[in-house]
């Protein structure tokens, strides 16, 4: 068989969102769901066709031009796709947990009453699809931007897929809008790129920059600020990150894929992409270390106290990409990008779990009308358990491998590490908590909805549980792609295979000490309890006394709890900061700058005015067919004269 | 017939609508229908004839091609003097894609006075398609006052309620402008006669000459506040949201989409070769100037709540990047402006073109009259989306390029800040655009009216569809575009440098004269 192309890989479901665009409305569903989910599983089967060449070869990167795009001046950027081990990586699960989630989108949206707004659902999903692989695939700062903006679009598309409901319509712009202030800052990094280097392809970019470290180095703190300021944007960290809840008004299925499992890690990948860059730039790093840690601490919080299931998991991402920012400030690249991998398998089996749910319950997903669902949402229920154990840290589950790789990064790291550390633990407590908390208010206890909607209750079907269940899976099992170094020298098969991405700079960092093993034990040991701990106290409070400790302790500081409850009142702040002051400004420089002063001033000038009205309307008769003779004659008048001086 | 269009083709590009404007005046008055179809196949026949100049236009050669020349009124020295390069050639093919979808459009949505509006339209066609061409000052100043005519009386006659105030405003204005060149053009060619002892109006024989210090300003002056008022440059924009108000759909998809350029064009062509020197010194203010165009036009198109006036705002921003990337002067940023020239009249004019669309049927431009018809007019809203995407410069459709290039370009230049600034452009655009969309096509429907509205008809569809496949094109082959422009701007870079360095070296007398 002969290897097929990379460009394939994108343009299978770019041909798929054309196709289900243009004839999806006439062709009826099952043809949307056959192109839809067809081209999502052949675009599957040819990156692993692929993958596995290249995962079982040497790994070498591999290059492919397709066509120039823009050569202009200096400027060259060619359409060409990248396959290295960190595109590798982000192929595998970017594809593979697609796919899963078009097959999901069969059974979930099901009931769309329209075939368009079926056909339409599928094909943003699929040039989602498109864009997010040429983001992964992109060989140059350009391209990966089409694909950055491409799932931007996407993103705001299907976030408003219900538009019809105001507050879906304006998460939609709210999102496109807060993302572009991120893409602001990718633009101006790419130009401080272009300035320094003269190139913004990878391969050059990265190599000129390990070359000659001393002469880039000073151009690269402002540089890799300005594209941190991007991944901000797109991968939702503090101060940026406002648009990710409101996100959730999209179709679950959306919010599992682009706001979970794919598009919002995207600029984790951006960061891992350009280590070399965010290496050379030290003061950066720290910053992107301290924003990650921020981030997981501060949305960790505000998911303790929201009842709405999926509002809850949009925090908890939140959360779960300040981890993997802070791995990558301190350094820990390859495990940032190993908390992606795991991060995508069980984020994405609990936003299934929240669709199967929320099917089951007429729409509701208010976690307070909810309990005992375990016993008629037994796929649901198991699958979305083993998610939360994989979230929570608890081994061997995916997520404990990925996150205690970051934390004891973190303990590793130099200067203020361990205080990082320590954030990063009391988020790991908080995770158990806040997880373990919804699975006891959903799954556990007595059913507290209307008797309508216990009627109602029904496991999904097969479309959706399948999926579920292989999410689950791989929710346990990938986590042993990346044993921690106890486990043997050779344990770890994700740290050496991506190691050539993060190769050192040479003379400009040593090589790190491994910790001793005694400590790693140690630190596994402190996580472990401290993840057990907060699954206990959540057991404790919400199914042994039924929530009773948690109402007492909200009751005795009502400030703080309100405050928790109304996500610190960002939004608030920030309306009252920037929305209304814009909102005002753009109205004075209409009526006051535009209207008063500059039409003022001409309006001012009425002599010249009114003479000229004067003689317009000496001249203006009104008479069409006057002008159309006045014309005429004038056309005449030239072509004599141009005759005559011929 | 072969000889015609092997020799003459400019000529037969320009010159056909006029022809047809003629025919159409034959027809008696009240023959609506044949007038509408006369001239909307004239402009489709223009535009097939115009398509042998994209192919036989030789792409990397430097300077005018397809040129033609005739002596016109010799005791004067004008000539009737054409040609193009890339600049121009890329403003006639917008010129001619955009008439002949203007005119479809007008085919349903026009019923009064249908012979004089179809004059009106083909008579401009012919003004601005000459305007592009002439290589002669005189002849140019002809073309741009022919221009200016129809589109007074297209705003003023079959315009909206206000149309008067409207079109005089659009008159005075531009009348202002041009008087100021006309008056210029006069004092060149009177030098150029002192120096030399002979008559000439020709780009060529006037470019040779040199003029310094307040001379060349004031003159510089003239003929930069004409281009700036028609591109328009802030302060000088107020005459637009009212033209384009009033003005009908077609009439405001050729006033964005074409005229508009050429006030950014007669800059590149006439204004810097002429008086290179004085155009580098007042270079900074033209980029402030856009950089407050970019910010100042986005924030009022927000306040906006006439679908139109929000678009027309929006125009003022996006040319106020071209204006940026002329005054940074890089070969990116210059060719960037160019193609966002081009870009520009496709996305507004398909803007203006589906804001027509809902007008026509609604009677309302209002963004509260409207909302949540996205489930009502699908097609009607994914042209309108995608004409969105392209204003606002997604990656993929032909606006990101031009943005790019322009922001990069000026980036390079010693001008840094502005591209900062100006950049902050794609977060104001996405605010005021997508609250359009939000507020049109997405929120809930509640006026009851809109549930009866009727998507795109099939000629409406057409119009659209060919904009938004030339967006595309645009933004996935840049390069067909870029190529053609880069020489022209090369040359145009080398003129300017290799004067001012001419002009540096020797100290020159105040008045002008002439080096061979």
């Amino acid at each position: 068989m002969t290897t097929p192309p990379l460009w394939l890989i994108p343009a299978i479901p770019l041909v798929g969102f054309a196709l289900n665009g243009l004839l999806g409305t006439k062709l009826g569903k099952s043809f949307v769901s056959a192109v839809g989910v067809g081209a999502a599983g052949l675009t599957t089967v040819v990156a692993y066709a692929r993958l596995i060449p290249f995962v079982g070869g040497n790994h070498q990167p591999v290059v492919e031009p397709v066509a120039s795009w823009i050569a202009l001046a200096g400027l060259s950027i060619d359409i060409s796709f990248r396959l290295d081990p960190l595109s590798a990586l982000m192929l595998s699960f970017v594809t593979f947990v697609a796919f899963l989630i078009h097959v999901y989108s069969i059974g979930y949206m099901h009931h769309e009453a329209t075939n368009a707004g079926y056909a339409r659902f599928f094909a943003y999903l699929n040039l989602f699809l498109f864009a997010m692989l040429t983001l992964v695939l992109a060989e140059s700062f350009l391209l990966m931007f089409v694909g950055w903006e491409g799932v931007g679009l996407c993103s705001y598309l299907l976030i408003g897929y219900y538009f019809e409901a105001d507050y879906a319509a304006a998460a939609g712009r709210k999102a496109f809008v807060v993302n572009r202030i991120g893409d602001f800052g990718f633009l101006l990094g790419m130009f401080g790129l272009f300035a320094a280097f003269g190139s913004l392809n990878y391969s050059e970019v990265f190599w000129k920059a390990a070359q000659d470290p001393a002469r880039f180095a000073p151009a690269l703190g402002a540089i890799c600020l300005c594209l941190f300021v991007g991944a901000m944007g797109k991968s939702a960290q503090v101060p940026l990150y406002v648009w990710l809840p409101d996100a959730m008004a999209g179709p679950t299925p959306v919010s599992a894929l682009i706001h979970a499992a794919t598009m919002v890690t995207a600029g984790v990948y951006m960061v891992a992409r350009c280590n070399v860059l965010f290496r050379l730039a030290p003061e950066v790093m720290v910053f992107v270390a301290a924003i990650g840690c921020f981030t997981a601490l501060f949305a960790g919080i505000i998911a303790v106290a929201q009842n709405d299931l999926k509002k809850v998991l949009a925090y908890s991402t939140i959360s779960q990409l300040g981890y993997m920012f802070l791995a990558c400030g301190v350094g820990a690249f390859g495990v940032g990008m190993f908390h992606v991998m795991t991060h995508a398998c069980f984020k994405a089996c609990l936003f299934l779990g929240a669709g199967s749910v929320m099917h089951a319950m007429s729409g509701d997903l208010d976690v307070r009308h909810m309990g005992g669902l375990r016993g008629k949402l037994r796929i649901t229920y198991a699958t979305f358990l083993v998610a939360t154990l994989a979230i929570a840290g608890i081994p061997p589950l995916a997520g404990f491998f990925s996150k205690d790789a970051i934390l004891s990064a973190a303990f590793d790291a130099p200067g203020a590490g361990k205080v990082l550390w320590a954030v990063g633990l009391a988020t790991a407590g908080l995770t158990a908590f806040y997880m373990f908390r919804v699975v006891s208010l959903t799954f556990f206890g007595r059913f507290r909805g209307t008797a309508e909607q216990a009627h109602h209750i029904h496991e999904s079907p097969s479309s959706m549980t399948v999926p579920l269940i292989v999410l689950a899976f791989l929710s346990i099992g990938v986590g042993f792609v990346g044993l921690p170094p106890v486990f043997g020298a050779r344990a770890d098969l994700i740290g050496p295979f991506l190691a050539p991405i993060f190769a050192p700079i040479a003379g400009h960092e040593g090589a790190r000490e491994a910790l001793p093993h005694a400590t790693e034990w140690l630190l596994m040991a402190v996580s472990v309890a401290v993840a057990a701990s907060g699954l206990m106290l959540a057991w404790q409070w919400y199914v042994k006394q039924e929530g009773r400790p948690a109402e007492r302790l909200a009751a005795a500081m009502p400030g703080v709890y309100a405050l928790v409850a109304e996500k610190f009142r960002v939004d608030e702040d920030y309306d009252f900061l920037f929305v209304r002051p814009f909102n005002r400004l753009s109205h004075f420089l209409w009526k006051v700058v535009d209207v008063l002063i500059i039409d003022g001033i001409l309006n001012a000038s009425a002599f010249l005015v009114e003479l000229s009205g004067d003689f317009l309307r000496f001249v203006q008769t009104g008479n069409v067919r006057n002008y159309a003779l006045t014309f005429f004659l004038g056309l005449i008048a030239l072509l004599l004269f141009v005759a005559g001086a011929m | 017939m072969d000889a015609l269009l092997r020799d003459h083709l400019v000529s037969v590009v320009v010159f056909l609508p006029l022809a047809g404007a003629v025919l159409l005046l034959l027809l008696p008055r009240s023959a609506a229908s044949a007038a509408r179809n006369i001239a909307f196949g004239v402009s489709v026949l223009d535009l097939i004839v115009s398509v042998p100049l994209w192919t036989r236009f030789l792409v990397g050669v430097p300077g005018f091609q397809l040129r033609e020349r005739i002596d016109w009124i010799p005791q004067l020295g004008i000539t009737y003097n054409v040609g193009l390069d890339g600049i121009s050639l890329l403003l006639v093919m917008l010129t001619t894609v955009l008439t002949p979808v203007s005119l479809l459009f007008s085919l349903t949505h026009v019923e009064k006075e249908v012979r004089g509006y179809s004059v009106a339209f083909l008579v401009l066609e012919t003004g601005m398609l000459g305007s592009l061409v002439a290589l002669d000052l005189a002849l140019f100043y002809v073309f741009w006052e022919v221009m200016l005519v129809p589109m007074y009386f297209i705003i003023g006659i079959w315009g909206g309620p206000r149309r008067i105030y409207a079109s005089m405003k659009f008159f005075l204005f531009t009348m202002s402008g041009s008087l100021l060149m006309f008056l210029a053009i006069l004092f060149v060619a009177i030098r150029h006669h002192t120096a030399t002892g002979a008559w000439s109006f020709a780009l060529e024989d006037l470019t040779r000459m040199t003029f310094t210090g307040r001379v060349e300003t004031y003159l510089f002056l003239a003929f930069a506040l004409a281009f700036a008022i028609k591109v328009p440059v802030f302060p000088l924009h107020t005459w637009l949201p009212d033209a384009h108000t009033e003005a009908p759909t077609a009439g405001s998809i050729i006033l964005a989409g074409v005229m508009l350029k050429l006030g950014a064009y007669g800059y590149l062509r006439f204004a810097l070769p002429l008086f290179p020197d004085a155009a580098m010194r007042f270079a900074p203010w033209l980029g402030v100037l856009g950089v407050i165009g970019v910010i100042y036009g986005a924030m009022v198109a927000y306040a906006q709540h006439d679908m139109k006036r929000l678009v027309a705002y929006s125009s003022v921003s996006h040319l106020g990047l071209v204006v940026i990337g002329i005054g940074a002067f890089t070969t990116m940023s210059l060719s960037g402006s160019i193609l966002q020239m081009v870009n520009h009249g496709l996305s507004t004019g398909a803007l203006f073109l589906l804001v027509g669309v809902l007008y026509e049927r609604r009677h309302t431009r209002e963004l509260d009259a409207y909302g949540g018809i996205a489930a009502v007019v699908p097609v009607t809203t994914a042209l309108f989306l995608i004409a969105t995407l392209s204003s606002i410069g997604l990656p993929g459709l032909n606006g990101f390029v031009g943005e790019f290039t322009i922001l990069l370009g000026t980036w390079l230049s010693p001008h840094r800040w502005w591209s900062a600034a100006a950049a902050t452009g794609v977060i104001l655009s996405a605010i005021y655009m997508l609250t359009l969309v939000q507020r049109v096509f997405w929120n809930p429907l509640v006026v009851e009216e809109n549930r009866k509205l009727t998507d795109v008809r099939p000629s409406e569809f057409v119009a659209a569809a060919t904009l938004v496949v030339l967006m595309v094109w645009i933004g996935v082959r840049p390069n067909d575009v870029l190529d053609r422009i880069r020489p022209a701007v090369e040359s145009l870079q080398k003129s300017v440098a290799a004067r001012q360095v001419a002009l540096h070296e020797s100290a020159r007398p105040e008045i002008s004269e002439v080096r061979r």
